[in-house]
């Protein structure tokens, strides 16, 4: 594992910190430098509130080396209510009780061990909504 | 006897957030492995909860202490410290309090520290955040007991060892949906549980874990609670206490003069197991979910190695309107879904690819 990036990322990983352009409002996640829309460099840290729903899905079974503790798991592309796409990790759920537009919410789970003897990357993924 | 300890200035939780992983693993599923299922009328637990293959003590307690921070409501930045008890912690070195205090926005200014008592673990963070908060040192810190605990495969532990906990902002009694009214701490040395360093599994004293152990200490520190008090069972609304199984809560219960009613809620081990330091800690959080202003609350939990620590609580007109700001314990303890042993076996790390 690369610990300064994992240490560098930890906002983003822990808090769904990505971009808001303070030109035109455009929000990014990942945090962008250069806003898409109006090229400003004019940008400040946002935080997502972390809801959103699902727009797409799919079962990874050959995983990457490091996420082959994890596989098989679900990728999703997930609609924030902040109206950013973003890419993660579906967790706490079945692959027969997943449907396209159900609503998640982000939680902080283990994303991999680096062996029995490295560090333990913990990053966002998405479960459904516990309500309450 | 000494004298029962309270803080200078009240204080008492402000703030409750418990946490219980989605999967169960059925008792029947144990016994049918490892005994052809000859124990299936005398299993210690109905089921008992799992975590996913990507939680870990750091984790749940993540989101049991979000819980406890909506429902306090407090600016995290206020909160000075952060004490995690468990005997799961994800690393042996780096405090899992780190982990927890980053994600939550508590971060920088804050001390952390791992605890470690057994089962008491979490009743042991939160002596020292009534302590922190009773010297005026700081106005809010932060409480944990959680595990993933994990039994020997065939051993008797096994029914039982699960995962969850609670967490609690503790704070000036003003702001308190439970003021604390005093505590007692008991503690001797008693060989009845313990896990030497570098090893995996526990071992265990078998009948040895009951009466010296469990029900000696937990009756020692509630009696001098009750005696420093001046209370006795009648005075109280409710009671919760560690539960290792069904059987031994209700049973201590009894011998110091609590009846069925007092404890029907946070008895949550037949449901999910034995959540080790998250166990009495996790079982207060289902009855503040359901107590009214007013009613005394008791919980003492317990230690091996072996020690009890009991708080008796009085719960104020501030619950009420904190209880919807988070999910209810029930509601974690009903979201459950069963698991059979196979993908319980790879998850827990039993067997490897
Ligand atoms: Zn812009």
């Amino acid at each position: 594992m690369d610990i300064p990036r994992y240490w560098r990322l930890k906002n983003q990983r822990y808090r769904l910190q990505g971009k808001k352009c303070l030109d035109c409002g455009n929000l990014s996640f990942p945090p962008r430098l250069v806003c898409r829309k109006c090229k400003s460099r004019n940008c400040e840290p946002y935080e997502f509130k972390g809801m959103g729903t699902l727009y797409s899905y799919t079962t990874i079974f050959q995983a990457p080396d490091r996420f082959d503790q994890m596989a098989p798991y679900m990728v999703g592309l997930i609609d924030l209510e902040e109206g950013v796409r973003i890419t993660a990790q579906l967790t706490d759920v079945l692959p027969d009780d997943v449907q396209i537009g159900m609503k998640l919410e982000m939680v902080i789970r283990q994303i991999y061990e680096d062996g029995p003897k490295g560090p333990i990357l913990y990053g966002y993924k998405f479960r459904p909504v516990l309500k309450f | 006897m000494s004298s029962v300890m309270k803080p200078a200035r009240k204080v008492g939780i402000v703030g409750y957030g418990s946490y219980i992983p989605a999967y169960r693993l059925p008792a029947t599923e144990i016994s049918d492995l490892w005994r052809d299922g000859q124990d299936k009328l005398f299993l210690p637990v109905k089921q008992k909860s799992v975590p996913g293959k990507d939680e870990d003590t750091a984790t749940m307690s993540i989101e049991a202490a979000k819980n406890a921070i909506n429902r306090a409501q407090v600016d995290p930045k206020k909160i000075r410290a952060v004490w995690v008890g468990s005997e799961s912690h994800p690393y042996a070195v780096k405090p899992t309090g780190t982990i927890v205090s980053q994600v939550l926005g508590i971060v920088p200014d804050t001390v952390s520290a791992d605890m470690e008592f057994a089962c008491k673990a979490g009743t042991e963070a939160m002596q020292a955040a009534f302590a922190f908060v009773g010297s005026h040192m700081a106005d809010y810190a932060l409480a944990i007991g959680m595990d993933t605990a994990q039994g020997r495969p065939g051993d008797a532990l096994e029914y039982t060892a699960a995962a969850g906990g609670a967490a609690y902002i503790i704070g000036p009694a003003e702001e308190s949906v439970a003021i604390l009214e005093g505590s007692y701490s008991y503690i001797t040395d008693t060989p009845d549980f313990f896990r030497r360093a570098y090893q995996h599994y526990p071992e265990h004293g078998n009948r040895f874990t009951g009466d010296p152990a469990y029900f000696k200490h937990i009756t020692s520190a509630v009696k001098n609670l009750f005696e420093g008090l001046n209370l006795t069972a009648d005075d109280f609304k409710y009671a919760v206490f560690h539960q290792p199984n069904t059987k031994f809560p209700q049973k201590v219960a009894k011998m110091l003069g609590f009846n069925k009613d007092q404890i029907r809620y946070g008895l949550l081990a037949p449901h999910v197991g034995n959540t080790y330091a998250g166990a009495s800690v996790l079982g207060l959080t289902d009855i503040l979910d359901n107590a009214d202003a007013g009613d005394r609350v008791l919980i003492a939990s317990f230690g091996s190695g072996a020690g009890s620590d009991a708080f008796s609580f009085v719960v104020t007109d501030k619950l009420k309107e904190s209880v919807g700001r988070a999910p209810l314990t029930q509601q974690y303890v009903d979201r459950a879904i069963k698991i059979n042993y196979g993908k319980y076996a790879r998850w827990r790390k039993k067997i490897l690819k």
